[in-house]
């Protein structure tokens, strides 16, 4: 049997704030190289579940270890090992597409060559010769999404955290954008990528679904849509929300 | 006029549920008013002074120890030497040195006259020059009661008579001008973030395609903070009368309105501020490194303008501080009505009117 | 130690990318201490005085002549009755009304009781002061002219007693403003630039997203922040400079003291006013709530700096809270440094105590920095 190695194992992990209970006694585990899917409605609790475990929001209770490390005690040492994209795809407007890639390979400690391989990698990558020297406030959506995409990736992390990434962008940048995921993920990546799109369901390996702080349900979108028996993940989405 | 009045109450959201702001709104005006009335004045207090005294006779002594029981001054250190003056200025901590001359008081009876040399540190040529003048009218007290028996004819008495503060209480000139400070900063400050927030966020733009005009856009923001602003107002007059006893001869009715006056002027600055700036980062730094200082001292606050060079006496007539300084001293201290301030309030509505054109026409520009 | 080289290489692209901030950063401080530094005078002239000659004699025009020649009073009118000066003065025309009764020649030569009628406008109850001072001396000047010209020799039998006071102005002979107010003023225009821009810049990071972003790599608070501030600890050094060579060059205030003991001093309380700045941004969420708490402590620590009104004038209670005011020291240190020509023994108190300022303020703003919430 193929040993097969959890990169992320959550048990009961719970977050509240004052009396609401953001995220309540979730339990899943996700295997190297999976392309993870974490659902849910706005306001269910994925981005604060996210949250606690890249090590910028401490857990009320339960436990979590993303890369072997434990995000009460090892955060830092969590930080080290994944890439992460913001919902914003927080990249620097004021800063050139070249200086944005420097900057954060700079931060996450690559040497002054890696970061020219990949800087010249990912401008080819990308098809962005024209614009490398232009500032990213003046880029188009789909442009940023995919270099804060590839900026989450200079330094080979085992792990990447998506936070709603194809916000606001077409459906055929969202394609491109995918298949970026994919191949990411056959490089033996492991992704958790957060969404409200439920069609972006189908993409995953596995997903899971959150309402109100709670994971419904976890299996594969095909096992799914058999056990709901629907015809696609927005009918998932739609017999579990309403009760 | 509905959808207006529903853009005005989100603004008043906006404001009322940033509670750290709200705070400073209300809060920092009071502190600062505190803070101020009770601690700027002019008037000097048990400032230390040094003591060189060659004579060491029973005149100095008399003399040391009038000065010794002056409130205004608080006798430190007594020096030996001349060469100890220097060091003992280079320290800091003393402000002045008196330097009686050997055989005072020998001098005084033989030939009529002796000599004390009032040094001070003129670093601070304000206090040196207040020091070098108590100090002499103490020493002419202290002269008249040597020569009270003596007769001295011809003598021309000036009655003098200090007319609208009689007591030079100096919370009497800081106070107006703290109050102007205040509203004139927070006002200017607060429009113009607020609406650079909004252009900033790109809310602006969904303003802009709603059905409300342009003018009702930047109104609607305003008024929030003229209601913000009165009370602001409301409570400094208040503090301002009950805590630091400034009087209000005029009519309270005429303060209120002044001052809602320059509250519109000063909000219609923040306005233009806010044309000027894409961010709002610049339009605090233009509000708060632009205005502060000058404010502070071309208005008339602390330093008089008429000993300014003429220049920038012109330049203080920019200032709507200035004349809303004016106008607050001449109703509260003089108890002057609306004919007696007219050019000044004329003059504070036309820079509103200056102001809000101005802004109307850029903001027009950018429009387009 | 690289990280922190990237993260100053971004602060200073961004820093001087800002087209718009650049003028408001270097030029509008520099602009603001030539013209200012102008204005700042305590100094009492062109005192509008006005006059009511009842008396219309040659002794009453002298009087009035001698307040025409000094140059501390600029006589702009005379009126015939007391209520319309006074009504001048609520005007604002005029400021001090003097007041030469009838018969007061008549009076004066026959050597008896005369007196003067001087109303001072006192709302400026300091500069009312001084203005009775002037007031006095030349009414005292004309007196003794009097007094000269009307005795007899056999008159000077008793002579009175006087004691001549000489004053003496040290380190600003002239009793020149500039020399007081210019390095003050420096001292506030370096402050508030280096307070504002570094309490605005993190939390900006904070409000666009970006902070998050950096929170998530492994980088370590301390090099993020001290990456952060040093740019702007260059500027406030940059400022500082060219204030000073304006200081000398337009100015001419003097520098008696050490250049280098300055630069030691300024360096240690610009990080003082960083930690500020940095504190501040930790504890709010938007630039707009960072901006008002930065304005509250500005002009609290700007008005009790003893800039414009005198330390040693406030109540106690005021002096002691002025002990945690950055400003006041550096005030102190500039004009002591640069008027006096203290030496480093000299300001070591005011050393010490902003290096202790500085570390616990920074040291608080670390600490309350947290990668993780």
């Amino acid at each position: 049997m193929m040993h097969i190695e959890n990169v992320i194992v959550v048990k009961d992990l719970t977050k509240m704030f004052g009396d609401f209970t953001a995220v309540n006694t979730i339990t899943f585990k996700v295997k190297k190289g999976e392309i993870f899917g974490f659902l849910g409605a706005n306001g269910a609790g994925k981005t604060t579940a996210m949250k606690m475990l890249i090590g910028i929001s401490n857990p009320t209770s339960g436990e979590a270890n993303v890369a072997g490390f434990d995000v009460f005690t090892n955060a830092e040492d969590i930080k080290k090992n994944i890439g992460y994209m913001s919902q914003k795809f927080a990249l620097y407007d004021d800063l050139t597409v070249k200086e944005n890639i420097t900057f954060f390979g700079g931060i996450y400690g690559l040497s002054r060559k890696k970061i020219k391989e990949k800087t010249k990698k990912l401008i080819e990558d990308l098809g962005l010769q024209e614009v490398s020297n232009q500032l990213v406030g003046s880029l188009p959506l789909g442009w940023k999404q995919k270099i804060s995409f590839s900026v989450s990736l200079l330094h080979e992390p085992k792990i990447v955290f998506l936070d709603e990434p194809t916000g606001g962008v077409d459906p055929i940048t969202r394609r491109q954008f995918w298949e970026m995921i994919y191949q990411t993920a056959n490089n033996g990546t492991t992704i958790f990528v957060t969404t409200h799109y439920m069609d972006e369901a189908e993409y995953c390996d596995r997903v899971s679904i959150m309402v109100d702080g709670k994971i419904e349900a976890l299996d594969t979108p095909k096992n799914l849509k058999k056990q709901f028996d629907v015809e696609s993940m927005n009918d998932v989405f739609l017999k579990l929300a309403r009760g | 006029m509905k959808r207006f009045v529903a853009f005005i109450r989100k603004e008043f959201y906006h404001i009322f549920r940033d509670k750290r702001s709200l705070f400073i709104l209300f809060g920092m005006p009071i502190a600062q008013i505190m803070l101020f009335g009770f601690a700027i004045t002019n008037e000097i207090n048990n400032v230390d002074i040094a003591i060189l005294d060659h004579s060491k006779d029973v005149t100095t002594k008399e003399i040391i120890n009038k000065i010794s029981a002056s409130k205004y001054f608080s006798i430190n250190q007594f020096l030996e030497r001349e060469d100890d003056i220097e060091s003992a200025f280079k320290k800091g901590k003393i402000k002045a040195v008196l330097n009686f001359e050997k055989d005072f008081s020998k001098n005084l009876i033989k030939e009529g006259n002796a000599t004390i040399q009032i040094i001070t540190d003129a670093t601070d040529p304000n206090t040196a020059n207040t020091i070098s003048n108590y100090t002499n009218s103490i020493l002419q007290k202290y002269q008249q009661e040597l020569n009270k028996d003596i007769k001295i004819s011809y003598q021309i008495v000036p009655q003098v008579r200090m007319v609208y503060n009689a007591e030079l209480k100096s919370v009497f000139m800081f106070v107006p001008g703290v109050m102007t400070i205040i509203l004139m900063l927070v006002s200017a400050m607060m429009t113009s973030i607020s609406i650079t927030r909004e252009k900033e966020l790109g809310t602006m733009e969904i303003l802009l395609v709603s059905p409300l005009k342009p003018f009702q856009v930047i109104i609607g923001k305003v008024v929030p903070y003229i209601f913000l602003s009165i009370i602001n107002a409301i409570v400094i007059i208040i503090l301002s009368i009950f805590i630091f006893k400034m009087p209000v001869q005029g009519s309270l009715l005429l303060l209120g309105a002044e001052s809602v006056l320059f509250i519109i002027t000063s909000l219609s600055l923040g306005i233009l501020i806010s044309t000027m700036s894409a961010t709002q980062q610049s339009a605090m730094m233009i509000s708060l490194m632009g205005l502060m200082l000058p404010v502070i001292i071309l208005s008339g606050f602390i330093f008089p303008i008429s000993s300014m060079p003429t220049p920038l006496q012109v330049i203080s007539n920019v200032i709507p501080a200035k004349w809303f300084i004016i106008i607050l001293k001449a109703i509260m201290l003089k108890g002057v009505g609306i004919t007696f301030i007219w050019k000044e309030t004329l003059i504070l509505i036309g820079m509103t009117v200056f102001f809000i054109g101005l802004s109307v026409k850029k903001y027009k520009i950018r429009l387009e | 130690m690289k990280t922190i080289g990237y993260i100053i290489q971004k602060e200073f692209k961004q820093i001087f990318r800002n087209k718009g901030m650049l003028p408001i950063i270097f030029i509008l401080p520099l602009l603001q201490l030539v013209i200012l530094s102008n204005a700042a005078t305590f100094e009492i002239k062109n005192i509008k005085f006005s006059y009511i000659d009842n008396d219309h004699t040659s002794t009453s025009r002298a009087l009035i002549e001698a307040f025409n020649a000094s140059r501390y009073f600029n006589v702009t009118a005379d009126f015939p009755t007391e209520k319309l000066a006074s009504e001048a003065m609520l005007r604002g025309e005029i400021d001090v009304v003097l007041e030469v009764p009838q018969y007061f020649e008549r009076e004066l030569l026959k050597d008896k009781h005369t007196s003067l009628g001087v109303t001072i406008n006192a709302i400026d109850g300091a500069a009312a002061g001084v203005e009775n001072v002037y007031i006095n001396q030349i009414i005292q000047r004309f007196n003794k002219k009097v007094q000269v010209e009307l005795m007899n020799p056999s008159d000077k039998i008793n002579r009175p007693q006087s004691i001549t006071t000489i004053p003496s102005f040290w380190y600003n002979e002239t009793l020149n403003y500039k020399t007081y107010m210019v390095p003050g003023i420096l001292v506030l225009l370096v402050t508030m630039i280096t307070l504002f821009l570094s309490g605005m810049n993190i939390v900006r990071e904070k409000e666009i997203g970006t902070l998050e972003q950096i929170n998530v790599t492994p980088i370590k608070k301390s090099q993020f922040i001290i990456g952060k501030l040093f740019p702007f600890w260059v500027i406030g050094m940059t400022i500082l400079t060219i204030g000073l060579i304006i200081a000398k060059i337009i100015f001419d205030v003097p520098m008696l003291g050490s250049f280098w003991l300055l630069y030691l001093y300024t360096s240690i309380y610009i990080l003082v006013v960083l930690g500020i700045g940095l504190f501040i941004s930790n504890f709010t969420d938007t630039q707009q709530q960072a901006m008002f708490i930065a304005w509250f402590f500005v002009v609290i620590f700007i008005l009790m700096s003893g800039l414009f009104t005198p330390i040693e004038s406030m109540p106690k209670w005021a002096q002691s809270l002025t002990e945690f005011n950055p400003i006041k020291y550096f005030v102190e240190v500039m004009r002591m440094v640069m008027l006096k020509g203290s030496n480093f023994t000299d300001i070591l108190p005011q050393l010490l105590k902003t290096l202790l300022y500085a570390v616990v303020m920074n040291g608080l703003a670390v600490w309350s920095y947290k990668k993780t919430n």
